[in-house]
């Protein structure tokens, strides 16, 4: 369970995340929101390769799908909330469909399968304009009302998210901690013995895959209100790449990895403004070179300090080896 | 039936350019299990070496091709095996495998901002003249590339079959534990895989430049073509990425003619999925067994 540390700390995060935006310009309010939506696409593809161990390439065209679907059905005068789980589960069908015939085979397959389809996604999107817009894409989104509480203005819109994106991150701890979820690290550490155990890897893959499909399009039917505005354009496979190493540099497979690793990329362009054009670059050599000396990720970086200045106790030592036999 | 022959003819020619690409990214994998993201980045860089030589230090274009195609060895064979697979391989397959996609935007990026974000004309090997052939009207530049694509796949094959060296990194992509005890330096062999790559890629990028010009982004749709004609050939058979780079090509042209312009680039994920479904090994690859 958790440990008094850690609760201490994330209780201490949230109340930050709650403090931050207030005295802010509309912009840092902006920034903060999008940091959270992008948490919760990162969240979505870290089960899928933090947890599952597959590399997905089409988190921006299931974004696309939640921010479509959801922009088509509030434009049609349907409340946002019943236009979201639609969304949501039509990104769960599709990551089913998209994923059968993918993890039928070993190997990396997925990664090409969903690379075409964020192809695919984009010339609909691009090709279509009867339905999405075309090039042009949808504007003037209307934001959700609650009556009492409209998310019009941009403070009471970051809350809002701030809320969902908490429920989306207990459901994510659900169920990463419940039988399934420790049959997805089952899975990453050793697929052969999680088989031989009985775990049906195929299924599991398949559902962590669609489960984090659907949290790219909860991300998506975020970025519609948000920004008011969506075009093919901001759902390339460049930013599929973006959610993914945003995943990576967080720490693939640690539950907190997204939040940090969204955080860097949304941030880091603003830091790094003085380095003008070359910040893709710088950006990219940082990773390459992450990956070479802590592929962990950040979060890793700290799991590796802590291991060194406070070690936990070790009971047996030599039972760590069993455990990789 | 010319308009067909024509179509069938240019696809051909593009095709063979992709096998090109697929033979380099199959030895790779093969060698390393390296899946390369940043395949088509390697076909896109090599043109732009060849500018730099022809514009930067005034060579006539044989030499700034040879320039390019040495420093393309170096740069993308050796600093690549040397600097990115051989530090982060031991972490992991797929970490690997993302280091290769930041190394895609790395690339990229860098082309963009140091040389130029516009096309670039980029000077022709060969005469475009349009030829006539049983009523098709084919360019010059088109069979020469099919000719010498296909020149350069049958050479490494027999490189691979006939030499020592070939058989010997033959050996080690099948089983290089084995081969090590045989007394195949693996090290070595897996360095020429990877210098191979480059050189494969280097040529393709001289040959389809000039068709396409040379810009930045060309590397995104030539490496994701690559990768689906290796798997739809198959994996583990260089004949394999032959087929399935010409069958890609022809396809591809066919579509765009019969049957959409607009969706031709769904074409490669339409052929993926129904080779997952019908024959995952390829059309040319042989099973693999599981390995436990």
């Amino acid at each position: 369970m958790l440990g008094r540390w850690q609760t201490l700390a994330i209780l201490l995060l949230g109340a930050l995340a709650v403090l931050a935006p207030l005295g802010q310009g509309n912009y840092i309010i902006y920034v903060l929101t999008s940091w959270l939506v992008f948490s919760i696409a990162a969240m979505g593809l870290n089960l899928t390769l933090g947890y599952a161990g597959q590399i997905s390439l089409a988190q921006a065209s299931f974004m696309a799908i939640g921010a479509y679907v959801t922009a088509l059905l509030t434009l049609a005068g349907w409340h946002w909330v019943i236009a979201m789980p639609l969304g949501l589960i039509l990104c769960f069908i599709v990551g089913l469909l998209l994923g059968y015939p993918a993890l039928r085979v070993k190997g990396h397959f997925l990664a090409f399968v969903t690379l075409a389809f964020n192809t695919l996604v984009f010339l609909v999107l691009r090709n279509e304009d009867w339905l999405t817009g075309g090039t042009y894409g949808l504007v003037g989104m209307p934001r959700p009302d609650f009556g009492l509480f409209s998310t019009m203005k941009q403070l009471h819109f970051y809350y809002f998210t701030l809320a969902i994106t908490a429920l989306a991150a207990l459901l994510m701890w659900g169920i990463v901690r419940s039988p399934w979820g420790r049959a997805f690290k089952a899975l990453r550490e050793n697929p052969i013995r999680a088989e031989s155990l009985g775990v049906d890897t195929r299924r599991i893959t398949l559902l962590a895959f669609a489960i984090g499909s659907a949290y790219g399009g909860l991300a998506g039917a975020l970025v519609t209100p948000l920004v008011q505005f969506i075009e093919p354009g901001s759902f390339g496979v460049a930013h599929s790449l973006r959610i993914l190493l945003m995943v990576v540099v967080g720490g693939a497979g640690y539950f907190f990895g997204p939040f940090v690793g969204a955080g860097v990329v949304i941030l880091l362009p603003e830091m790094l403004r003085f380095t003008e054009g070359y910040y893709l670059i710088v950006y990219s050599a940082l990773v390459i070179v992450m990956l070479v000396f802590v592929p962990s990720g950040l979060i890793g970086i700290w799991a590796r300090a802590r291991e060194k200045f406070w070690p936990r106790q070790q009971l047996r030592g030599d039972m760590k080896e069993g455990a990789q036999l | 039936m010319s308009q067909f022959l024509q179509v069938l003819l240019s696809g051909l020619a593009t095709g063979s350019i992709y096998a090109l690409v697929a033979v380099g990214f199959t030895l790779v994998w093969q060698a390393a299990q390296t899946v390369n993201f940043a395949q088509g980045e390697f076909v896109m860089v090599p043109a732009f070496f060849v500018l730099i030589g022809t514009g930067y230090f005034g060579m006539p274009l044989w030499s700034a091709l040879l320039f390019s195609l040495v420093l393309s060895i170096l740069v993308l064979g050796l600093l690549f095996k040397k600097l990115v697979v051989e530090p982060i391989l031991p972490h992991g397959g797929i970490t690997l495998i993302i280091a290769t996609m930041a190394l895609g935007i790395l690339l990229k990026e860098s082309v963009k901002e140091f040389y130029a974000a516009e096309a670039q004309p980029f000077p022709a090997l060969f005469p475009s003249d349009p030829i006539d052939l049983f009523g098709a009207v084919v360019s010059l530049q088109d069979i020469l590339n099919l000719a010498i694509s296909l020149g350069i796949v049958v050479l490494l094959t027999l490189f691979l079959n006939r030499t020592r060296t070939g058989r010997c990194m033959k050996a080690t992509a099948q089983n290089p534990a084995v081969a090590e005890i045989l007394g195949v330096n693996v090290k070595r062999m897996v360095l020429y895989t990877f210098l191979i790559n480059a050189a494969l890629a280097a040529l393709a990028s001289f040959l389809i430049t000039p068709v396409y010009l040379a810009k930045f982004s060309n590397g995104e749709t030539l490496g994701l073509i690559a990768f689906i004609a290796a798997i739809v050939g198959g994996f583990n058979q260089i004949r394999g990425a032959l087929v399935g780079g010409l069958l890609i090509g022809v396809l591809d042209n066919l579509t765009a003619t019969y049957v959409t312009a607009q969706y031709r680039a769904a074409l490669p994920l339409v052929l993926l999925i129904v080779i997952i479904l019908v024959r995952p090994q390829g059309i040319m690859g042989t099973a693999e067994g599981r390995t436990v």
